[in-house]
């Protein structure tokens, strides 16, 4: 599944990552590689610490054990200016958004621009317009404060200032739940064309069986502490294990694949 | 790649206007080139522009925009206006801004100053009159709620009371005490300081039973349970509303004024007096010591001297006041809970409201009984 293929770069790489709240062990021995430019989607059962995983990359939850490296560096070994370094080429977003509520979307947005580069007022804007504009928001949402938008609106506003610094990687945490199914596939469509035009690397969690089959690339699967298949959809839907079996075999898979297909 | 810092140099051979963009045209290179550019755009209205990409080493989204800028800056450019010479992926990223050029407000869009001001004064009268309006209701429902448990005990949760007596009661008795130990020591020091320049050390006792007894027993006992328990109603209920708990109560034919209410207002009338009663004597006993260690008035002559001066009228004066506070402050406590609408931010603003509502009442309502009182001559 993971055969070595030199022409990819891996900018993700995590190698025997265990995870614990008390003792209580979410990951144990877990290994996942992301590649440059791909859209991964994990996928797993509630509870299986999908959300966890991605915490324990982008630096949130420090692991028990382990090694977690992004862009080859190990986050939680590296010193202040390389951790700043890393921040600023990736983006997050998370699953209500988590705008900051003081500020208006477009002040979200310049929120990162004013702090890590020294640009001018006027161009900061002008950036934040665009990405607003990108992320598929009215052109009057940038004056808006979060509380003033729906679920589906805070899920994109969040997507713009998770691409303000132009990040190479983007991680989504069930980037379309909540949302009703035209506002998901609208979000699945501008998920794949911002990859595309930008060469965006996607880390998704996921539990959107027609998230998985419109937007990745390859699917990871979390169960038993760990990942039990990760490769393109196709692949991993024929492992044999009960889980997946009943996840993409279920009626909800069935049809989402049949809407693949169609 | 070299990492040439971004440029841009204008040809104009060949009476075409050429924009050549050379470098790292990436955002965090860009900032110093923001302001030559749109002057260039202000310059080069309505002419032909081509843009040259070939000597573009990098380029985000920051840098496309602003070329794409520079191209659009004039509904009036001729056809001849192009791109050329860009690599694919800088093709695809020109492309990708081209769609999302429209600039946007940063600020909420405000309307007239004047306007906004007397707006916010008419919103600000209209709310506090609401306020009262709905806080007398939901009085008048508390009352009415607590009338039909007492027709129909079965109703009470005692479970639920008893709860509430500990935690907001029982626990409070350590920092109550020490409060008002403390304050009851502090009102002697000050009392035996001035009175003995008049020789009249003994009348520190009376000093101590009256305020104590009458005022700073009770008063003190509810800020307290004001700031500690009445701000843990708001929360509690708050985050139940928050979860759509209460929703949830309701349909499931729970009353929530009888199941989250009540008990409280209940726990906190019955304990507060309690809590009044410790204060009282602890105030009491912290002057006696005082007045012991400082002015060598011995415990035996304070408590002869207490029992002449001070009449039970004192005491009950104080302890009347008890269960209104603590109604005021269940009352409001769970007011204000059942206010909170949404987000954690409600929350917090519901529970400083309490607070500060609860401790405003109970100190008007203090001054009432004062007044009230001094006309009977209690």
């Amino acid at each position: 599944m993971t055969e070595a293929n030199n022409t990819d770069r891996r900018v993700i790489e995590v190698e025997g990552l265990k995870t614990q709240f008390g003792d209580f062990v979410v990951h144990e021995n877990l290994d996942l590689e992301v590649r440059a430019g791909e859209i991964l989607g994990v996928v797993g059962g509630s509870g299986t610490g999908k959300s966890v995983l991605m915490r324990a990359i982008i630096g949130l939850k420090p692991p028990s054990a382990g090694t977690v490296k992004v862009f080859g560096e190990d986050y939680y070994e590296a010193d202040d200016d390389t951790r700043q370094a890393i921040e600023q080429r990736w983006g997050v977003l998370f699953q209500g958004g988590a705008l900051f509520s003081s500020m208006t979307v477009a002040q979200n947005v310049m929120a990162p621009i004013r702090e890590h580069l020294k640009l001018p007022e006027e161009l900061a804007r002008d950036i934040a317009a665009l990405k607003i504009s990108m992320s598929g928001l009215p052109e009057d949402a940038g004056s808006k404060y979060p509380s003033e938008l729906s679920g589906g609106m805070r899920k994109r506003a969040g997507l713009a200032r998770a691409l303000a610094l132009d990040p190479e990687i983007v991680f989504l945490d069930e980037p379309t739940a909540g949302l009703d199914p035209i506002g998901a596939a609208k979000f699945d469509d501008l998920i794949v064309n911002l990859k595309e035009s930008l060469g965006l690397t996607v880390f998704m969690v996921t539990h959107d069986l027609d998230t998985l089959h419109a937007t990745c690339d390859r699917v990871a699967v979390l169960a038993e502490k760990r990942v039990i298949a990760c490769g393109p959809l196709d692949e991993v839907r024929r492992t044999d294990h009960p889980w997946i079996q009943e996840y993409f075999s279920g009626p909800r898979g069935r049809a989402a694949l049949a809407a693949k297909a169609s | 790649m070299t990492d040439s810092a971004a440029q841009f140099e204008i040809d104009m051979s060949g009476g075409v206007l050429k924009l050549i963009p050379r470098g790292d045209w990436r955002a965090r290179y860009l900032g110093k080139l923001d302001d030559a550019l749109r002057d260039f755009a202000d310059d080069s209205v309505g002419r032909d522009l081509v843009i040259d990409m070939g000597a573009v080493d990098r380029l985000d989204t920051v840098g496309a925009m602003m070329l794409q800028r520079t191209m659009h800056s004039c509904s009036d450019r001729g056809s001849a206006s192009t791109f050329v010479h860009a690599a694919s992926a800088h093709e695809a990223l020109l492309k990708q801004v081209e769609a999302h050029l429209e600039p946007c407000h940063v600020e909420p869009v405000h309307g007239n100053p004047f306007v906004a001001v007397v707006n916010r004064l008419g919103e600000g009268v209209i709310d506090t009159y609401n306020a009262a309006i709905e806080l007398l209701s939901f009085i008048g429902l508390t009352l009415a709620t607590a009338a039909r448990v007492v027709s129909r005990p079965e109703k009470m949760r005692w479970a639920a009371t008893v709860h509430h007596m500990e935690e907001a009661g029982l626990n409070a008795v350590p920092i109550v005490g020490l409060m008002s130990f403390l304050i009851g020591a502090v009102v002697a020091f000050m009392g035996a300081k001035i009175l003995r320049m008049f020789n009249a050390d003994i009348f520190t006792v009376e000093l101590v039973g009256i305020s104590v007894l009458r005022e700073f027993g009770v008063l003190l006992s509810a800020i307290l349970i004001a700031g500690r328990s009445g701000s843990a109603f708001t929360a509690q209920i708050g985050s139940m509303k928050i979860r759509e708990e209460i929703d949830a109560m309701r349909v499931l034919g729970l009353d929530p004024m009888e199941v989250l209410v009540l008990p409280r207002v209940i726990a906190l009338v019955i304990m507060l007096p309690v809590l009044a009663f410790i204060a009282a004597m602890l105030g009491i006993i912290g002057g006696g010591l005082v007045a012991w260690l400082a002015m060598d008035i011995s415990p035996a002559l304070f408590m002869v001297r207490f029992q002449e001066t001070i009449v039970m009228n004192h005491f009950w004066a104080g302890l009347i006041k008890a269960p209104f506070f603590a109604f005021v402050i269940a009352v409001i406590g769970c007011f204000q809970g059942m206010k909170v609408e949404g987000s954690a931010e409600s929350l917090g603003r519901h529970t400083t409201l309490s607070v500060v509502q609860a401790l405003f009442l109970a100190i008007v309502i203090d001054a009432f009984f004062a007044m009230f009182f001094l006309e009977i001559d209690f």
